[in-house]
């Protein structure tokens, strides 16, 4: 138990809201950036296959990305407790929960780590108030996270009552959502828990995960195969293919290298970019973002200059020009270098280099003869305002750094 | 209602009530091993636990004097431990009626126990709860429905059990002679059928409260957001 005690005050500064806004926490923060708060190495079985991974998650959110079947439930499941990998290590703020060389394995109950499931798993038999305090009330956990804060943090103050049979399959996530931030954890972890949702939902949803990254403080390790969703949340991603360990690094790196990438499903490609609103014209409901030293005009209320946010272009809605032109209703046209050219039958996937920055244009092949590209050639990317998806960021990720916006 | 009805029904209640209660624990437990757990021999012991069912209730009945008479080495076990003897007395009323409803308590529990999505529990110990909380507050709430239902399906068997409770502790009037014993009782002596057809709508009014009481508390558990 003393262990326990130990490792509650190491992450009280996270924990306790009122600490927030001391210099604690930015020195936490800092430290677990370079520490890692997460160290995985292990060894196990996933039904038919070995999983044989190792990787580290700092703060932020670190995304477990692949396809359907490659182990990352499973591995979630190890970190949690729920399944026993043959052999290795797992260490968790510099807690080790799990050494098979020491004999390690702490039960699920006592690894401090709340879990998101994909089909959120609500006890049917309790009301939404009483699932929200399991932890406290069954699991004797500490009450560090201010109820009410989460509540409104989540929308769910009107739903308290409610059974969960009654929710919708958005709130019944969220609800999901809050019961493991309010198990006091020091890590959380997230199965797919967009994916029994449907597109509508997935919206619905997505801004909360994207204000509890800014406000948990604890580090996220997020499962995913769905592209958009890794590329709108996470900082790091975790490539996960077979069991193992493909690629990983900052997340917008590892996305642009997909997007290349054979075999990756090519009208999820994309990229991230991370900019700073300059201006904006309430009139249009549109707002000017500097991305290094160029100039892009999106839509979007509620930006204000100053702010940095993180932009989402896919490959299919950009376009290439050789020459800029002004009679045209595309308004944001970048000039860009061709870095790359990756043909698959009758489409043609260019990476473009501008700024430091990288985009990537699906075009078919027969226009890329036509526009006759190369390699090094210079061109104008043409991005349809209407297709960016762009949200706001609290602060700069350091693993956007790539992005030149000046604080 | 006569003074020897009132008792008849009161013997009754007391033996069924007996055997539920007795058997409740020991039935959610062999039903939370058959439905969760795998081991060597499960097969044998998921018959050994439906031969009560499907075996003449006179075996049934043998077996238990065999084993729990006064001179068998149960019997003696529980004399010697306990105090407790079952030859010719209420209490082996109890135990037969008790065994006898074993496999109708176990099948619903059990039934409920695999249908019952186990990631509940595993979100549970995620929250921090070990695992005799997740017990006491996930698995036996939502198993509840399944052990009512046990419970009233057994009770009714216990109420109406015959064959092996005369077999094991005889007909013996303010001892052993419950409804089912008197109802046969009177049948066998020329003037008893009036009295006999009073025992008769009783037994009868009883399965049915049973049973509306059974309907009535499953629908206020399984009500959800209640606690």
């Amino acid at each position: 138990m003393s262990v326990l005690k130990k490792f509650r005050e190491k992450w009280k500064p996270v924990f306790r809201p009122e600490f927030r806004k001391n210099n604690e926490l930015e020195h936490f923060r800092d430290s677990a950036r370079s520490g890692s708060a997460l160290c995985v190495d292990i060894r196990g079985r996933a039904g038919s296959f070995e999983i044989e991974t190792a990787f580290q998650a700092g703060a932020g959110v670190t995304a477990l990305f692949g396809p359907s079947g490659a182990g990352k439930s499973t591995l979630l499941k190890m970190i949690a407790g729920t399944a026993r990998p043959q052999s290795g290590r797992i260490v968790a703020g510099g807690r080790t929960l799990f050494d098979s060389a020491t004999g390690t394995n702490l039960p699920p109950e006592k690894r401090g780590i709340g879990f998101v499931f994909q089909d959120a798993r609500l006890f049917p038999h309790l009301s939404v108030r009483r699932n929200l305090t399991y932890a406290r009330w069954a699991g004797r956990r500490p009450a560090s996270r201010a109820f009410d804060e989460v509540m409104a943090l989540l929308g769910l103050e009107d739903r308290l009552d409610a059974a969960p049979a009654t929710l919708s399959g958005g709130e019944r996530q969220r609800v999901a959502i809050g019961r493991a931030l309010l198990a006091d954890p020091a890590l959380l972890l997230m199965d797919e828990p967009l994916s029994s949702l449907d597109k509508a939902r997935r919206n619905e949803i997505l801004p909360y995960l994207e204000a509890i990254r800014t406000e948990a403080g604890i580090p996220i390790l997020y499962v995913s195969h769905e592209t958009s969703e890794v590329a709108r949340l996470a900082d790091t991603v975790v490539l996960i293919e077979n069991g193992r360990v493909a690629d990983s690094g900052p997340a917008a790196a590892i996305l642009a290298r997909l997007g290349l990438a054979a075999g990756s499903d090519p009208d999820e490609a994309g990229v991230i970019l991370e900019g700073r609103v300059v201006d904006t014209d309430p009139s249009y409901h549109t707002a000017t973002i500097a991305l290094g030293d160029d100039r892009i005009e999106l839509t979007g209320n509620g930006f204000a200059p100053g702010m940095t946010v993180r932009l989402r272009v896919r490959a299919g809605d950009v376009a290439i020009a050789i020459a800029p032109h002004d009679r045209l209703s595309i308004r944001n046209q970048l000039p860009a270098i061709v870095a790359e050219i990756r043909r698959d039958g009758a489409f043609a996937t260019v990476a473009l280099g501008f700024g430091g920055q990288q985009l990537l244009a699906r075009i078919t092949a027969k226009s890329a003869d036509a526009l006759d590209l190369q390699p090094g050639g210079r061109v104008h990317a043409l991005l349809k305002a209407v297709s960016v998806e762009m949200a706001r960021v609290e602060k700069p990720r350091p693993a956007l750094t790539s992005a030149s916006s000046p604080r | 209602m006569g003074e020897t009805e009132l008792s008849i029904i009161l013997l009754s209640a007391r033996v069924a009530f007996t055997a539920i209660l007795c058997a409740l624990v020991p039935a959610f437990a062999v039903a939370w091993l058959l439905a969760r757990r795998e081991f060597p021999g499960k097969g044998v012991a998921q018959a050994l636990v439906t031969l009560p069912l499907v075996l003449p209730p006179v075996v049934t009945g043998y077996g238990l004097l065999i084993l729990f008479g006064s001179k068998g080495p149960l019997g003696q076990l529980f004399e010697n431990l306990f105090g407790i003897s079952f030859a010719f007395r209420w209490t082996g009323a109890a135990l037969a009626a008790g065994v006898m409803a074993f496999p109708l308590l176990v099948r619903p529990i059990r039934l409920s126990l695999e249908a019952m999505d186990q990631g509940f529990g595993e979100a549970a110990r995620t929250l921090g709860a070990s695992r005799l909380t997740v017990f006491f507050t996930v698995t036996l709430p939502l198993a509840l429905p399944g052990v009512i239902a046990g419970a009233v399906l057994g009770f009714a068997k216990a109420l109406g059990e015959f064959g092996a409770t005369i077999t094991f502790v005889s007909n013996i009037p303010g001892e052993t002679q419950t409804l089912s014993l008197a109802i046969y009782a009177l049948l066998q002596s020329p003037s008893g059928d009036a009295a006999a057809l009073r025992l008769i709508a009783i037994a009868i009014a009883l399965a049915l409260a049973a049973i509306l009481a059974s309907e009535y508390l499953a629908r206020r558990l399984t009500a959800g957001g209640r606690v």
